[in-house]
Parts: structure tokens; C-alpha cells; sequence
């Protein structure tokens, strides 16, 4: 149940899963957001959140990358094609790089940034800047590295969530329920039985 | 041996803490009344402030831009009074986007809100040479009573400096944007030049 099956993710993994990606997703338009508005005062805030909400990706990703090591991973159902399996392994692998580069070039910038504004997470923890040299083009190279970084890992994470969904309601396998339903014991479905209606 | 040695230091250190004791008040009583008078708050003042942040350090500055009078009555400190005109327009921080935040309606709105005001309502003598500055100030279109301790540091025939110090709670005056990262209390820290007009 906690723990990862041969058939499942258990449920730790399926959290962790969860809510980083809930997270990931929103810091994403956030950032968009918040470096243009116009708003001084929101955006200041928005700054703060967004820096600890990635602040907690960055700590919840470390947690999760150490339960991964510990457990087994469900095998790939047998109908994926080789370059399938391949595929969806590399993206997981960039996703699981973006889960450390973003928030690493994120903290990068308040770290470089001559403005010097401390990292408070959630007006509860001050985070230490990274010992970086502080001048305004560094903080130009870690912020035009952490968009890029975000936006292309947005486009893998795109790609990442339409083979989700592709699996579920076009493939009709397990892939999509073991990632939900840490309780899922039954062998897959066959691929293409059930005809749409 | 050591007995008489002992002695005289004692007995000169004495006599050297009756002198300090006493020199001050006499140079006082004297020198104030001389004072009396109208003064012009010159620009070589300075008007510098502090705000603390989280984990130590934070925003230093001054402004640039200021007028103001004061009546100084040493017979009767009670009767003399201060009105000081700031511009925040011209608040001076060494880092131009920091400048250009607190210009903006994030904090001073200084576009729509171009002067803060203060006006002494009660001067009390806490000292032969200090005084507690209490009055109104208006910042952003809010006033509220703001205390500030000055301490005479040096004067002529028509001139005369003060050291003026007090803290003002930012929130008070519809700016307590980035709290608490950055302390609500901004500490004043001034040097007032005077010339007789
Ligand atoms: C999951 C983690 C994160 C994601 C997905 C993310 C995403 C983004 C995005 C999309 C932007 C907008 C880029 C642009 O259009 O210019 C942005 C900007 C920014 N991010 Fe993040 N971020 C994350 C974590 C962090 C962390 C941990 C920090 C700092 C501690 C941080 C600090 C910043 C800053 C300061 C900017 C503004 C850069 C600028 O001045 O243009 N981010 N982020
Ligand atoms: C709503 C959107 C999402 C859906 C539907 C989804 C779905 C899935 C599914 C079904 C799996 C299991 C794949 C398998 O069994 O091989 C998975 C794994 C994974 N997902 Fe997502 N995901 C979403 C968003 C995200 C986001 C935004 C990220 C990244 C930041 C992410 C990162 C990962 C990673 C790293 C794995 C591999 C886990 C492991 O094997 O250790 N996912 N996702």
C-alpha cells in the first residue's frame, strides 16, 4: 500500500507525484504571470510565493527522489513498444532533472540578484542565498536559465501528460490507474479488447 | 608604597568627574539662551533611514529633497515647534530598482502623494541637551503621530545642528508592503543644520 508493487505505485509515490505536479504546474503560469504585471505590490508577493512553493518542490523532490531509490518500480505493461518504454523513461528522466535545475537556477537568481531580497518560505523559514557572485549580469544568465529551463520542461511535461492520457483512454491499460489507485492489484487490461463504443 | 599612590588617583579621579559632572549644565544654561530664534532647515542635513530585513541587514538610503523651519524657544522648550516638508521623489538608495519601488504606489506613490509632512504638536525637554519631538505626520495621504528623540550637537551664532532619531511604523501609512520580510519599523536617522532666518 505505501510501498511501490510490481503492479503499482503505492501510495507515498502516488502523493509525491500529486502534489509536485499540482505545484509544478501552477508555478509555471504564475512565474509567467508575476514577472509582468505591472502591480509593484502584487508582484512583490507573488515573487515570495512563487519562491516558496518552488522552495517546496525543491525539498519535496529530494524526499521523493530518495523514496524512489528504496522501492521497486511497477514494470511496463508488456504491449509497450520498445521505443514506448524508451520514450516515457527519457521524459521521466528530464522531469525528474527539471524537478532540481528549476528551483536550483530559481534560488540561483535571488541568490545573484544585487536587490539582495531575502527568502522568507512562507514567512516561516529564511533561506539562505546559494554564495554566488552577486552582479546584475549574473542574475541576467540564472533568470534566462531558469525561464528556459521552465518552458521546455513544460513542453516535456505536456508531452509527459498527453501519453497519460493517450494510455487511459486510447490504450486502456494500467498506466494511467497505478498512478492513482495505490490499492490496484489486477493484472492489466488488454490493450485494444474494448471497442469504443 | 602603593597606599598613597592609590590615593591620589582616587582622589583625581574624583575631582575630574565633579568637573565633567557640572561643565556641561553650566555651558548650557548658558549657550541655549542664545539660541532662541527662527532657523532654516538647510540642505546639507541629511535624512538618512533604515529598514531591517529577515536574517540581518537591509534597505539604507536618504532623501535628497527637503525644506523645512523650526522656532526654537530654550526658555520655554515646550513653545518651540518644527514643520518639516520631505519629497520621497528624491529618496536616494544606491540601487535604481529599489529607487524606483519605493517611488512607486507600492509604497511612496509619490506621483499622486509628492510630500510627507511633519508638524511638531509637543516638544518636551528630556535633557539639558535632548528633547522628544512629538508631532503629525503625513505620508500617503494618512496622518499619524510619529515621535522623534533630538539631541543638540553643535551650534554657532546662527546656526545650529541636531541629531534627530526615531522610528516610524510603515504600516501606519498604508506601506507595509514586504512585511514581514522587511521590518515594519523604518529607523530614522538624521542630521537637522539649521541657519538662522
Ligand atoms: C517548481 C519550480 C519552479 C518553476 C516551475 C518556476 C517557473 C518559473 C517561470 C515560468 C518563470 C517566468 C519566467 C519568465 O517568463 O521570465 C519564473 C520566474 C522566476 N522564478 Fe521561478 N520557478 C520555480 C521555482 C523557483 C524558485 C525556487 C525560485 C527562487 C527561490 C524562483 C525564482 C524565480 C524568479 C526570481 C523569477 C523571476 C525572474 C525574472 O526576474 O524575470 N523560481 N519561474
Ligand atoms: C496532470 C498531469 C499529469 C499526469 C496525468 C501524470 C501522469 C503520470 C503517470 C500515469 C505516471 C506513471 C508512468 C508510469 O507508470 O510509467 C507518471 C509518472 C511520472 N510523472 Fe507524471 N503526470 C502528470 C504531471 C506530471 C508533472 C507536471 C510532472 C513533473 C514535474 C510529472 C513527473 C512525473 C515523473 C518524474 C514520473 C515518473 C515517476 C517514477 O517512475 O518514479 N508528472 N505521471
Amino acid at each position: 500500500m505505501l510501498r511501490n508493487s510490481r503492479d503499482s505505485f503505492g501510495l507515498i509515490s502516488i502523493l509525491f507525484h500529486w502534489i509536485i505536479a499540482l505545484i509544478f504546474i501552477g508555478q509555471i503560469p504564475l512565474g509567467y504571470w508575476m514577472v509582468r504585471t505591472s502591480d509593484f505590490a502584487l508582484q512583490f508577493s507573488l515573487y515570495q510565493w512563487h519562491k516558496s512553493f518552488g522552495f517546496l518542490v525543491l525539498g519535496l523532490s529530494a524526499l521523493r527522489l530518495v523514496w524512489k531509490f528504496a522501492n521497486t518500480r511497477p514494470a511496463d505493461p508488456s504491449a509497450m513498444a520498445t521505443w514506448e518504454r524508451i520514450g516515457s523513461h527519457v521524459a521521466h528522466v528530464l522531469l525528474y532533472l527539471s524537478l532540481f535545475a528549476i528551483p536550483l537556477t530559481g534560488w540561483a537568481i535571488a541568490s545573484s540578484s544585487p536587490l539582495q531580497i531575502p527568502s522568507f518560505m512562507f514567512n516561516f523559514v529564511v533561506i539562505p542565498p546559494l554564495p554566488l557572485t552577486i552582479s546584475d549580469s549574473a542574475e541576467a544568465f540564472w533568470t534566462a536559465s531558469h525561464a528556459w529551463l521552465a518552458y521546455v520542461s513544460a513542453v516535456v511535461a505536456a508531452c509527459h501528460i498527453l501519453a497519460a492520457l493517450h494510455h487511459h483512454f486510447w490504450k486502456r491499460d494500467s498506466i494511467l490507474t497505478r498512478m492513482l489507485d495505490p490499492r490496484r492489484k489486477a493484472p492489466e487490461r488488454a490493450p485494444t479488447q474494448d471497442v469504443i463504443p | 608604597m602603593t597606599m598613597p599612590t592609590h590615593f591620589i588617583a582616587a582622589a583625581a579621579r574624583l575631582g575630574i568627574a565633579i568637573a565633567l559632572a557640572f561643565t556641561p549644565l553650566a555651558a548650557n544654561a548658558d549657550t541655549l539662551s542664545q539660541v532662541a530664534g527662527s532657523y532654516k532647515i538647510q540642505p546639507s542635513s541629511r535624512i538618512g533611514f533604515s529598514v531591517g530585513q529577515v536574517g540581518g541587514g537591509g534597505i539604507n538610503g536618504d532623501f535628497k529633497k527637503f525644506s523645512g523651519i523650526f522656532k526654537l524657544n530654550p526658555a520655554d522648550i515646550g513653545r518651540s515647534t518644527i514643520s518639516f516638508t520631505l519629497y520621497p521623489e528624491s529618496v536616494s538608495t544606491g540601487q535604481a530598482r529599489i529607487e524606483n519601488f519605493l517611488r512607486s504606489d507600492a509604497v511612496f506613490d509619490s506621483a499622486n502623494f509628492p510630500t510627507i509632512t511633519f508638524k511638531s504638536t509637543q516638544i518636551t525637554q528630556t535633557s539639558p541637551n535632548t528633547a522628544d519631538v512629538a508631532g503629525m505626520l503625513t505620508a500617503r495621504g494618512k496622518t499619524s503621530q510619529a515621535t522623534f528623540q533630538a539631541s543638540l550637537s553643535d551650534h554657532g551664532k546662527n546656526s545650529i545642528t541636531f541629531h534627530v532619531e526615531g522610528k516610524i511604523l510603515r504600516s501606519r501609512y498604508g506601506m507595509d508592503v514586504g512585511t514581514p520580510i522587511y521590518s515594519n519599523v523604518v529607523q530614522f536617522d538624521m542630521l537637522i543644520q539649521g541657519q538662522r532666518s
